[in-house]
């Protein structure tokens, strides 16, 4: 028998399937379990949950704890922590993953402060170290951090989707369903009443083949038209960096990073981004990475395949010109 | 009514890529970047000083900090804010998180009565969101984390719509309780010279470990669950070609590019 408790997933469901992020996190859960040599397990609360309890068991969970309710349709932070506490205090697991989703952001912090236990947030790599603990990995400064929790169990994090790969199904895999109480709870202090779904006005970024991404050297409102105008030129997802939201200019929602979207374009176009990690992160694998910056020194200079050193204010009005240039040559011809 | 904001001096984000890991020490080179109001906290501030001016609330401001992060608490008094507390105390020194929020939660008993308590959402500095909701578990009181609009503050119990996956969340909650505020909520207001005036004669209160009497085997680097094992100065290094000559000409290198990766 393994001195380790079992590693756990505290997944999501969305529209009758799990959450990506969940499978992903029970993909990585799975490996660590097996380096401990012990289950790999996942914790799934909502109402109507058949679809993704066979997701997490294809996906390769041993074991879903399942508390399956209409008192549960909705996320409700009392009666989910008081569950997820209550599961992890007789279970014992040594390793909780959540995904970094507006849930999970909510829940982690409210369950590792219950548990009286560390919680890393939005790591970009887990792995275990000698001594078979947590090593949690995070983006700062210009590096990488390690954080471990030494001592306090279990280990918490949150991951972003995208961060780990979406592990291969396999439907013939079976595991155990251990069904869970609700429990009686007073009047709660906090209820959500309902759940709105807003139309999203832009293509999801995590499909766009390019990227265009602003920072803080587009240093004004009207610098930002001009990012915006390469990206009509370019018909590119826009997208940006920490300082664009801070400035105003760009909505949270289109932030790209460790605490923000992943995104794995063809083609990605940083302009007036410094290069920071949180932001660069979150660009995974992209196949042509450009840069446009005023500062030839600059760190994102190190991580594109293209380098443009000019100020992106004057750069890109006349890059977009000739962007259409091109494309009326293009017509032209045909 | 009484408003509890949480404030923490972050160096400036506008330099932030000026802080480097010393490659050779893995410590963190702050390279003197001056330290200013973390920007949500700014929108978290605001909302309190709205209930200041719309229901005569007072307003307190509570930060963990070095002693330089006077400065910022100053700035909460010259906006308007009624009180300001720094806690500052080397026992404090190296807290994650969870010994944060710990901390924080500790001052806040000792501050009085509180009706409600705001943070903003995240810190710009790339720690965690986790302070706000842990400073409410310490309290025993109820969370709503990323609200984005007010839509009933009367009575007990507030409604409130908070970000959520395509859309929001609109949640009831009762006070008192924490939340955490995103910048959609408000606009900050900017320093007025009045403002500075005014605040010259607000003295800040200093408080240390003794006075929050406080476990120091609770605190700071001794009171938290996670450590920071290590720090390396890794990137995804790529080989950059640099676009030479005139605007015009990088301009025209790279639309031939961009054709050539098809994506003109």
């Amino acid at each position: 028998m393994s001195s380790f408790g079992p590693v756990w997933v505290i997944a999501e469901q969305s529209e009758c399937a799990a959450e990506i992020v969940s499978l992903q996190l029970v993909g990585k859960a799975r490996q660590l379990a097996e380096q401990l040599g012990v289950n790999c397990e996942s914790v799934l609360l909502g109402s109507n949950l058949g679809g993704a309890v066979r997701d997490l068991l294809a996906s390769g969970a041993d074991r879903v704890y399942l508390a399956d309710d209409p008192r549960l349709e909705l996320y409700q932070p009392a009666l989910y922590s008081e569950i997820i506490c209550m599961l992890a205090e007789k279970w014992k697991p040594e390793i909780i993953l959540m995904g970094s989703t507006f849930m999970g952001r909510e829940l982690a912090p409210l369950v590792a402060a219950r548990l009286r236990t560390g919680l890393a947030a939005h790591c970009t790599g887990l792995r275990l170290d000698r001594d078979n603990r947590l090593e949690q990995l995070i983006p700062a400064y210009g590096g990488l951090m390690s954080i471990v929790c030494p001592e306090k169990r279990p280990q918490m994090a949150t991951v972003a989707r995208g961060v780990f790969a979406t592990p291969a199904r396999d439907a013939q895999r079976k595991g155990e369903i251990v069904a869970v109480p609700v429990p009686e709870m007073g009047e709660p202090t906090v209820r959500t009443l309902e759940i709105v779904r807003e139309p999203v006005s832009d293509g999801q970024l995590e499909d766009a083949r390019v990227i265009v991404s602003g920072g803080a050297g587009a240093g004004s409102a009207e610098g930002w038209e001009a990012v915006r105008e390469l990206c009509r030129e370019l018909g590119a997802g826009l997208a940006c960096t920490r300082p664009a939201v801070d400035a105003g200019w760009a909505p949270l929602e289109s932030m790209i990073g460790q605490s923000g979207k992943m995104v794995s374009p063809e083609v990605y176009i940083g302009v007036g981004v410094s290069g920071e990690q949180q932001h660069m992160v979150g660009v995974v694998g992209a196949k042509l990475m450009i840069a446009v910056n005023n500062d030839p020194k600059s760190p994102v200079f190190e991580q594109v395949d293209l380098g443009v050193a000019e100020d992106c204010r004057e750069f890109l009005p006349v890059l977009a010109s000739k962007i259409r240039a091109y494309r009326e040559s293009r017509k032209a011809c045909v | 009514m009484n408003v509890i904001v949480c404030v923490k001096a972050v160096p400036d984000p506008k330099e932030i890529c000026k802080i480097r890991i010393d490659p050779a020490t893995k410590t963190l080179l702050r390279c003197d970047v001056p330290l200013v109001i973390n920007p949500l906290d700014k929108n978290a501030l605001e909302a309190a000083l709205l209930l200041k001016e719309g229901r005569g609330a007072s307003v307190t401001v509570i930060s963990m900090g070095p002693p330089p992060a006077e400065t910022i608490v100053k700035e909460c008094m010259a906006l308007g804010a009624d009180r300001g507390i720094l806690l500052s105390d080397r026992a404090f020194g190296g807290a994650d998180a969870f010994a944060t929020a710990y901390t924080l939660a500790g001052a806040i008993v000792k501050a009085g009565e509180y009706d409600l308590i705001l943070c903003g959402m995240a810190s710009s500095d790339g720690a965690t969101e986790w302070v706000g909701p842990q400073i409410a578990t310490f309290l025993g009181i109820p969370a709503v984390t990323m609200v984005r609009k007010f839509e009933s503050q009367e009575g007990a119990a507030w409604r409130v719509l908070a970000d959520w996956q395509n859309g929001y969340r609109r949640v009831e909650v009762r006070l008192p309780a924490l939340l955490t505020i995103t910048r959609d909520l408000n606009r900050p207001r900017a320093l007025s010279f009045s403002g500075i005036l005014k605040s010259r004669k607000k003295t800040i209160e200093q408080w240390g470990r003794e006075f929050l009497d406080l476990p120091s085997e609770a605190l700071g680097a001794k009171g938290s669950p996670t450590i920071v094992s290590e720090m390396s100065t890794v990137r995804n290094r790529r080989d950059v070609k640099m676009l030479r000559g005139t605007i015009e000409e990088k301009a025209d290198q790279l639309v031939g590019l961009l054709a050539e990766s098809g994506v003109l």
